[in-house]
């Protein structure tokens, strides 16, 4: 199956090693993985902060570097979400900007439900706790929400299940906000930085090693309180976990 | 222009498409509709008592003033209801009828002619509701078929004694209506 | 005073604020173990949902027939088109009947109409009869919830405040005195008033009836005890059979607080003899709202205050950091509607996680009226790109960090980005976070190398 790759930008910048990971992992599962280098971003982070009509351009740049790919997968369920729901319409590319929307995945629902992998075969002994980024768990529903009447699932819990030795905790609020949200983290930051104390006080009540997630901008935010904090806990994305327990 | 038309034509000038009114469907209601209406009257905090118990309360003295307005139990104490309801303040115990039960939360129908006076529930210090066992409806859907056509100036579901949490979240029972409520099953 | 200055001074008490996040999680709780008792409880959320989209399309229709029908059953209507109308309306009944104290139970519609200043400047001595609204009544406070108005504050606060203002012993915290102390104390105001003012929850215009939910009994104490019943309503909060309060009820009360149903329940249809129903429908913005295709279904609300519950801003900042009657998401999404200006921080308090929208009884998609609002914000205030990259940041450029990212790569991005993203506010991020650890390639440039 042949795929194009869209790494977000702060991704690309400050973690290399998890578009590597995805990379890795995609190649490993029998894919032929493309980067189209003229990508940039998604604009999610001017939409988001109500400049949404001013990033006409980038989502131009988008669709005219995605279109001819059948599938584009990302290790973020945020900036899915953002080109599937908050893009601008871009009236010339108005039928490229819906094929583009619809064959855009987050990497656990690409590997899911188009990949079908069922769960990944290997081994990682570690106890692992995994933060959902709500605009994953919500926006593209990759796992249950804790407010709805609906059975339990959960797309990536479901790629781990099969993975040897690795402890998945409980968390005790199975799916608060982290407190990131964008230029939320800036522009309300004593907000931002107690959610993410909150959350991550969750995850070490449960003395979990490593905490996990599809998105790394959740994981960006608590692993600087963390940090700052001089907590031990390591930080890793769905990708690496999946990558390094495979091999 | 008035402020209803005012009102009205700014509504009207946005000449919305009408949007469908849905159905309500059936749904599946409890299999034992008692012990579902039990469970719902001890979840709400109110206390269900027998026939006897009843009797016994209103004949032990504690509640010195009693109004009894019950038709399915007769030859209770009680009292013709004053004019005023405010001449009820030192009223102690109500003993009322409803007209039917709800098992999911434990409500109860009642109308003006049920209440004699619609402050009665509210201002007395204690309040008894008598119910027909065979009364028991299954959720509040099934409430509202039954009462659909009747007309009374005053209805109301009551679903146990007068609560409050407004201070921390503590529950305290009694605000300002029944301190509490005793449900009898005939 | 903007909501990130207001929040950050509710956080300063970090256990305070950890209290008031758990309490209000704990409803939450109650709230979640509720619906998932119920099988059909997505479904209900469907139906409220569709039925209230039906209302809005026909308001004028239904709000016609509500006062057809309640007219027609004894019922006194009025039409305010603003609140100035509306406390207008009030106090002219309350003249006619020469009362000058009056018993009120909970309604946000009166408080957003600023109701009790406008009477007491008018010599009326007003009384709010909910204990939560009561609490804060006599702290000169407005609610900071709206189903739980004394929330943010502790019994040691309350017990303090009612050994001065209903002589309780000094020092005594238990909530049962304490309440006891109240209903006391309220009960004489009941016997004395003449008037009673309550809100409404639902109005039906096929039986011009409308239904008051309480669980402390207050209204209905209030009502039956006075000679008039003036109700409050804003003109949304119809529902068009009696049979839709089915859907509603029980969703209401477990949307709420968990409970199965409100402890009161009360159908007004008519007065009793020789007594007085006033209903009076209020506009107050709710047509220009009506009118906003985005922002319309936020009339929909029931007033359930779930939203706040779930909302993991609003419990960490309380209800008083959003500065409007109707705090919360829901209040995000309101409030601009009414004044743009001064709310223009609200939709941006909210990392748009979409909690609010899943716990909604009437599937309200708060969050992305937040987003749209963002949108309508930045066009119609000073958010300009060019102010917030002023205001927010050292530029991209001039930041550190930058200065070591690999330019090409950051140039490309550029180029086809507006200057609204050039703002790289680390110096904000790194208060109470490290920076992330910068490679020394990026992807981009590892690809190239190793993918040529």
């Amino acid at each position: 199956m042949e795929v194009a790759l869209f790494i977000p930008c702060y991704i690309d910048q400050f973690y290399p090693h998890v578009a590597q990971a995805t990379l890795e992992l995609l190649e490993k599962l029998g894919c032929k993985v493309s980067y189209p280098l003229d990508q940039t971003c998604c604009g999610q982070p001017m939409a988001n902060s109500g400049f949404e009509r001013d990033t006409e351009g980038t989502t131009r740049q988008f669709i005219e570097t995605f279109k001819a790919y059948d599938f584009i997968v990302a290790p973020s369920g945020s900036c899915v979400l953002h080109i599937k729901e908050h893009q601008p319409k871009i009236d010339d590319l108005e039928q490229f900007q819906k094929e583009v929307q619809s064959k855009i995945y987050e990497l656990s629902e690409f590997l899911t439900d188009i990949l079908k992998v069922g769960t990944v075969k290997g081994s990682f002994p570690h106890k692992i706790g995994f933060h959902s980024s709500c605009h994953g768990q919500r926006g593209l529903r990759l796992s249950s929400s804790s407010e709805l009447n609906e059975a339990p699932f959960s797309k990536a819990k479901d790629l781990f299940a099969g993975i040897k030795d690795l402890e998945l905790v409980e968390l005790s609020r199975k799916d608060e906000c982290c407190g990131f949200g964008g230029t939320f983290a800036v522009s309300e930051e004593a907000l931002s930085i107690q959610m993410g104390k909150d959350r991550l006080a969750d995850h070490l009540d449960h003395q979990v090693e490593i905490i996990c997630g599809g998105d790394t901008s959740c994981l960006m935010h608590l692993q600087g309180i963390a940090e700052r904090n001089h907590k031990s806990v390591k930080f890793m994305h769905l990708a690496e976990i999946l990558n390094q327990a495979i091999s | 222009m008035s402020s209803k038309n005012l009102i009205l034509s700014k509504i009207k000038n946005l000449a919305q498409e009408e949007k469908p009114l849905p159905e309500i469907p059936n749904f599946e209601t409890p299999e034992d509709l008692l012990e579902t209406f039990v469970n719902s009257v001890k979840l709400n905090k109110s206390t269900l008592i027998s026939k006897m118990e009843l009797q016994d309360l209103v004949n032990s003295g504690a509640y010195p003033k009693v109004y009894s307005g019950s038709k399915l139990i007769e030859d209770l104490k009680t009292f013709t209801l004053p004019e005023n309801p405010k001449d009820l303040n030192d009223l102690d115990l109500a003993i009322i009828d409803g007209q039917f039960g709800v098992a999911e939360n434990a409500a109860i129908w009642l109308e003006d002619e049920n209440l004699g006076l619609r402050a009665v529930p509210f201002i007395t210090q204690h309040l008894v509701i008598i119910l027909e066992k065979s009364k028991i409806l299954g959720n509040m859907h099934e409430a509202y078929t039954k009462i659909g056509s009747q007309f009374s100036g005053f209805g109301i579901f009551i679903a146990g004694p007068s609560k409050t949490a407004d201070i921390e979240q503590s529950l305290v029972i009694g605000a300002h209506g029944a301190k509490s409520l005793r449900v009898v099953l005939v | 005073m903007s909501h990130p200055s207001q929040a950050a001074n509710f956080l300063k008490d970090e256990k305070r604020a950890h209290w008031h996040d758990e309490t209000l999680w704990f409803v939450r709780e109650k709230r979640d173990i509720s619906s998932k008792g119920i099988p059909e409880w997505e479904e209900l959320r469907k139906l409220a949902s569709g039925i209230k989209d039906h209302v809005l399309t026909k308001l004028d229709y239904y709000l016609e027939e509500l006062e057809k029908k309640a007219t027609e059953n004894g019922i006194k209507v009025h039409w305010a088109k603003d609140a100035e109308e509306h406390n207008k309306i009030v106090l002219s009944i309350l003249e006619e009947k020469k009362c000058k104290a009056i018993v009120k139970s909970k309604s946000i519609l009166t408080e957003e109409c600023h109701l009790n200043p406008f009477l007491e400047k008018h010599g009326v001595e007003v009384v709010d009869t909910d204990l939560g609204e009561r609490i804060v009544q006599f702290l000169n406070q407005p609610p900071s919830h709206i189903v739980l108005p004394a929330i943010h504050l502790k019994k040691g606060d309350i017990s303090e405040i009612f050994h001065e203002k209903l002589q309780t012993e000094k020092g005594n915290e238990d909530p049962t005195y304490l309440t006891n102390a109240a209903r006391i104390h309220l009960r004489d105001k009941f016997m004395k008033a003449k008037v009673a003012i309550t809100g409404v929850n639902f109005a039906i215009p096929e039986t011009g009836e409308f239904v008051v939910c309480t669980n402390e009994g207050n209204a209905d104490m209030g009502v039956h005890l006075a000679d008039v019943h003036i109700a409050c309503m804003g003109i949304e909060k119809i529902i068009p059979r009696r049979e839709d309060l089915g859907i509603f009820l029980r969703l209401l009360a477990r949307s709420a607080t968990g409970q199965s149903i409100t402890n009161y329940n009360s159908h007004f249809r008519s007065p009793a003899p020789g007594k007085e129903i006033h209903l009076i429908l209020v506009d107050n913005g709710r047509t220009k709202q009506l009118g906003r295709e985005k922002f319309k279904n936020s009339l929909k609300c029931i007033r359930c205050g779930a939203c706040m519950n779930t909302c993991p801003i609003y419990r960490r900042s309380g209800g008083y950091s959003y500065g409007s009657t109707v705090p919360g998401p829901i209040g995000s999404i309101l409030s601009p509607g009414i004044d743009v200006k001064k709310y223009s921080t609200l939709p941006f308090a909210s990392t748009l996680c979409g909690s609010c929208s899943d716990v909604c009884p009437v599937k309200i998609n708060i969050h992305e009226q937040l987003y749209e609002w963002r949108q309508e914000i930045t066009k119609a205030q000073g958010w300009s790109a060019k102010g917030m990259s002023m205001k927010l940041a050292n530029g991209i450029f001039k930041s550190p960090l930058a200065y070591k990212v690999s330019g090409k790569v950051l140039r490309a991005t550029l180029k086809t980005l507006p200057n609204s993203i050039i703002y790289n506010p680390l110096n904000v991020w790194g208060k109470g976070r490290t920076v992330p650890e910068v490679p020394k390639e990026s992807f981009k440039e590892w690809y190239q190398k190793n993918r040529p």
